[in-house]
């Protein structure tokens, strides 16, 4: 699979390790009064889709960024790659 | 029909004209006792089990494509008992147990052959973490031996060991351990529970669930409706899909672990080998190809097929600890959907969802599980209550605290 990356343009994917779903970007508040059960859900539940997927990938032998990867599932087809620094931002994951 | 040397005999001898298909292809009945949803191994033995051991009832079993079409046709074969964690090996140990007694008890050749396994060590460190394992095992009523360097050249003389980075030291042996023949163990207890009057319905898709009050009633299927006192769902690799239907977010991703078969060769492998520090494993068939494999590609995946990076890795652990095989040509490569949960361990429990339960997340190692699996998943349907050796495997251990990490890797689904 070639990851197009944003900066570095396409990019083989063994050169990233692979973390998940990019909904691990919202981490919960530790503080909330109902923490314990959503960093069970945060730590442990997942979609799990069968198609689009939006995931972490981490190019640890290239520039070291984060980037959400949207990949279909089914066909490892690989439909965009941002940086998940700009995702953060945006303020959606 | 009963299976029988001397049925064989007479067959030979009369045209083998009294061979019958083994099982019926009924359609399906408006309501059933209980549904199995998934016709691979765990499904079929859950059904084998629940129609022979525990109650007769109307039970039936959905499988959308073909029986054994899933991973119980995709994988390498291997059955084994050595975990460490008491969560696990008594249930492992159970299921080997019932390996052994198998082929008598569903009268069918499942080709079991305890060859032996054998797990390689390269460190002290790995030394003292395989005793703790072996004297594990062997409190669960397993057997385990562990191997000096002398005894693995015994058997293995021709193995790399003086590789520089991991030369090998010895290794922790389960000589009950071995491989049995997968697609035979799906038709065996499939023409068992078809005997037994379970219906196997074939191509017959659960689209979905319908729940009231809490309560699940019956399946929507491509078939039509299924009314049904209770449901297990067996599906390993497409549960997350399966249990959304009942709004169910599981600890689980699907992922692909591939395997490769080469060329025949000549007799080389007595038993199954596993090199885990260079993430290859490998037995020989009885046609004689050489079945291995290795880690898991690393991400989520449905599509049955991996890419190039985990075969080169792949084949460099095979060159690496047998250089013999440089120029063996490779026949086969496949993949599996595993389904990896958030622990490395499996699931057999009841869900919030009442008349719903739950047989999944068995990652990597469902095959071996296959007996004990069916037999623990027909006790919780039967009984409502887990059987003695699958008690820890619970849906809700991970929200308790109570994961059975045999790796130690934390909430991590790929590196298990």
């Amino acid at each position: 699979m070639l990851i197009p990356h944003p900066l570095l343009g396409p990019r083989d994917s063994s050169e990233f390790s692979y973390l998940g779903d990019a909904s691990l970007l919202d981490r919960p508040d530790g503080m909330a009064a109902d923490a314990a059960a959503r960093f069970h859900e945060y730590v442990h539940l997942r979609d799990n889709p069968a198609g689009v997927h939006r995931e972490l990938w981490f190019h640890e032998q290239g520039d070291r960024s984060w980037l959400v990867v949207t990949r279909n599932t089914l066909t490892h087809e690989i439909l965009g790659a941002e940086l998940a620094s700009d995702v953060k931002k945006g303020g959606a994951a | 029909m009963r299976y029988s040397g001397l049925r064989v005999i007479k067959e030979a001898l009369t045209g083998h004209k009294g061979w019958k298909p083994i099982w019926r292809n009924p359609d399906p009945q408006p309501a059933y006792d209980y549904v199995i949803v998934g016709g691979g191994g765990h499904g079929l033995a859950t059904a084998y089990y629940l129609a022979n051991t525990f109650r007769k009832a109307r039970i039936a079993v959905l499988e959308k494509g073909w029986l054994g079409s899933g991973n119980i046709g995709r994988n390498t074969t291997i059955i084994r008992s050595n975990y460490l964690l008491p969560g696990n090996e008594p249930f492992y140990e159970f299921s080997m147990k019932l390996w052994e007694g198998l082929e008598q008890e569903f009268n069918f050749n499942a080709m079991v052959s305890q060859r032996g396994i054998l797990n390689l060590l390269h460190t002290d460190a790995q030394r003292d973490a395989y005793r703790r394992r072996g004297n594990a095992m062997r409190l669960a009523g397993a057997d385990a031996e562990l191997l000096d360097q002398a005894g693995v050249r015994a058997m293995y003389p021709w193995l790399n060991f003086d590789n520089a980075r991991f030369p090998i030291k010895g290794g922790l042996m389960q000589r009950r351990a071995g491989t049995a023949r997968h697609d035979g163990v799906a038709w065996g207890y499939a023409r068992g529970a078809d005997r037994a009057g379970v219906d196997l319905i074939q191509n017959c898709e659960v689209t979905g669930m319908r729940i009231e009050n809490g309560r699940l009633r019956g399946l929507e299927t491509s078939r039509g409706y299924i009314a049904a006192g209770k449901v297990g769902v067996a599906v390993a690799g497409s549960t997350g899909r399966v249990m959304a239907m009942a709004g169910m977010r599981m600890p689980i991703e699907s992922h692909v672990l591939q395997a490769f078969v080469s060329e025949g060769l000549k007799p080389t492998i007595d038993g199954v080998i596993t090199f885990g520090a260079g993430h290859f494993y490998v037995s020989q068939s009885d046609k004689g190809g050489l079945v291995f494999g290795g880690d898991i590609d690393g991400y989520n995946s449905y599509a049955q097929r991996g890419n190039m990076a985990v075969v080169e890795d792949v084949a460099q652990g095979g060159m690496a600890l047998m250089p013999m095989i440089g120029r063996a040509r490779l026949l086969r490569i496949w993949g599996g959907i595993m389904d990896m949960s958030m622990d490395g361990s499996p699931i057999i429990d009841k869900t919030p969802v009442e008349g719903l339960y739950l047989n999944a997340g068995w990652c990597y190692g469902g095959f071996k599980a296959t007996p004990a699996s069916g037999y623990a998943f027909a006790h919780l349907l039967a009984t409502d209550t887990p059987h003695e050796t699958a008690r820890f495997l619970r849906l809700d251990r991970f929200e308790r605290g109570y994961p059975i990490d045999e790796k130690g890797m934390g909430a991590t689904p790929n590196l298990h």
